[in-house]
């Protein structure tokens, strides 16, 4: 897509006054210019750490409730046992030694009016530009027996990595040989399209080695395997094989958690080991301040800047947004949504033009064994006629076949993306 | 030469910052934010932790650039950067190669393990 020069006269003209008001509306306050950051997950902690890099002189918090960093991507190694916890654990002590604040606490509200944060502890951050990274809540609504916390804590849904992931990995080992294993996957979209693929895949190389006689079962709520599918089924249909039972179209009604029984609208799954994965929305901050603008469960922003649709100044990044076209809800999506939104916040806060031409780019590992990995990838570039970041044709892609090769470049890309977010 | 588009992102800048930068600073700008999209698994300015995928940081801009053209047509064997490579004009592929050049060469430092007394699985 390209401007003609006459549009680009129009769109210049027009962007030179949004640029004067930026700047009229920092202009009064005093100090430097005040970055808060909402979570600090693979978008918050890497937008933190790129707002300080790029401009040290704007002040920068990041307000994120746990000590740790627990990653999602390699947690399903932890699963499989071919990984452990403290790989996928992390501090935020890399980011203070940048200058950037770190405030243990949660954001209670937003007031985009005064441009002020208030924390669960009491304490007030003022802002110029609040980047919210805020991740997703499950919608536990939906599924009447799993509304208790008892009842959460015997079906786990492990999407968020942290105590789920060693709780369900304690429930694995504890299975006997010739046990079941039931993972119920909701519909698109949700966080990490290809990870339910890749957990039953590690979990069968668990499985294959420790318990030779038990079996899996994918009820999935969509209509096929909606990534890498080529890829995962010459998994499961050769070194899994028998393993793996897939069943597509298996929408949740409800779970029978003292029955250990996953209720579908026309059959009734039973299990020794329940993981139901529920459908997502934006977590519960994003939903407070009014920034859920898409089928109440995601934020619309402009892609250009990240901020907000609907309240200005605000800025929302990763999984809780509402996802353009082709565009995963990812690590490496949020990772890169983080560096579009941090260049275009120094640029506003500064009186500065964001850039029009943003560009992102998406990779995502999967591991069918421990020792074996394949990947997705897309490059997107942003529509000024569509107002939208799109895959560029032509490029993007999945590996050919699943490799060791591939392996030891998820692990780079894993140690590297955590760099981004917190060296 | 350069698509109207990156003259475009170029100009606009530079107009709209009421000539207070020089084109120069955001031209380094643009070509900054083309190269992020590459720091997710290179690391941050090219810089790799353990070196896998490599570091790009303080490469020649020549060979870095036939590289990435070489991936693009299809010339150079690849997993993944066959098909990213494609999502670039010629142009942008220019500007990421001189950007990573221009950083000092260096390894990439690794996110700051869990403290052991803090973990709790």
């Amino acid at each position: 897509m390209k401007l003609t020069r006459r549009e680009f006269i129009k769109w210049a003209a027009a962007s030179a006054g949004t640029a004067a008001v930026a700047g009229c509306a920092t202009g009064g306050m005093g100090g430097g210019p005040k970055v808060v950051v909402i979570g600090g997950g693979y978008g918050g902690a890497t937008a933190a750490r790129y707002t300080k890099l790029w401009a040290p002189d704007i002040d920068v918090t990041l307000v994120e409730p746990n000590a740790q960093f627990i990653s999602c991507p390699i947690s399903n190694l932890v699963l499989g046992g071919n990984a452990q916890m403290q790989d996928i654990t992390m501090g935020y002590s890399g980011l203070e030694k940048h200058g950037i604040r770190i405030v243990r606490d949660s954001a209670a509200a937003i007031d985009a009016g005064r441009r002020q944060v208030r924390l669960g502890g009491g304490e007030t951050l003022a802002y110029d530009r609040l980047i919210v990274s805020p991740g997703i809540e499950f919608m536990y609504d939906r599924i009447p027996g799993l509304r208790s916390a008892q009842a959460q804590s015997r079906v786990l849904h492990s999407w968020k990595a942290g105590p789920q992931t060693a709780a369900l990995r304690k429930q694995l080992e504890s299975i006997p040989d010739g046990g079941v294993y039931v993972l119920q996957v909701p519909s698109m979209p949700y966080r990490c399209p290809p990870g339910p693929y890749e957990r039953v895949s590690l979990i069968a190389d668990y499985f294959k080695k420790a318990k030779p006689r038990s079996k899996i079962i994918v009820l999935d709520s969509n209509p096929d395997i909606v990534s890498k599918k080529g890829l995962f089924l010459a998994a499961w249909n050769g070194m899994y094989k028998g393993m793996i039972d897939y069943r597509p179209n298996s929408e949740l009604q409800d779970v029978d958690v003292s029955g250990m029984t996953v209720k579908l609208t026309f059959d009734n799954v039973k299990g020794d080991v329940l993981n139901v994965v529920p459908p997502q929305r934006a977590a519960d901050i994003a939903v407070k301040t009014g920034l859920v603008t898409a089928s109440n469960r995601w934020c619309e922003v402009n892609w250009l800047t990240c901020e907000s649709v609907a309240v200005p100044g605000v800025h929302v990044i990763g999984d809780a947004t509402q996802s353009a076209s082709g565009m995963p809800k990812s690590g490496s999506m949020a990772n890169q949504q983080a560096k579009v939104c941090a260049a275009a916040v120094i640029a506003l806060v500064k009186g500065q033009q964001p850039n029009a031409d943003p560009m992102m780019m998406n990779t995502c590992y999967s591991f069918v064994s421990g020792s074996s990995a394949m990947h997705v990838t897309s490059v997107h570039r942003y529509d000024p006629e569509k107002k939208a970041v799109l895959p560029v044709k032509g490029a993007g892609g999945v590996s050919k076949a699943a490799s060791a090769d591939e392996a030891q470049y998820a692990w780079g890309w894993a140690r590297n993306i955590w760099a981004e977010a917190l060296a | 030469m350069r698509t109207f588009r990156a003259v475009t992102a170029l100009a606009a800048a530079t107009l709209v910052a009421g000539l207070a930068l020089p084109a120069v600073a955001q031209d380094a700008n643009y070509a900054r934010s083309l190269a992020a999209t590459c720091f997710t698994c290179h690391g941050t300015d090219g810089r790799s932790v353990d070196g896998v995928p490599p570091s790009l940081a303080g490469a020649n801009k020549g060979y870095l650039l036939q590289q990435m053209k070489d991936f693009k047509a299809g010339k150079r064997p690849s997993t993944v950067m066959e098909q990213q490579a494609k999502g670039y004009t010629d142009e942008q592929l220019e500007l990421i190669a001189g950007y990573f050049a221009s950083k000092k060469a260096g390894p990439g430092t690794p996110a700051p393990r869990a403290e052991a007394a803090r973990m709790s699985y």
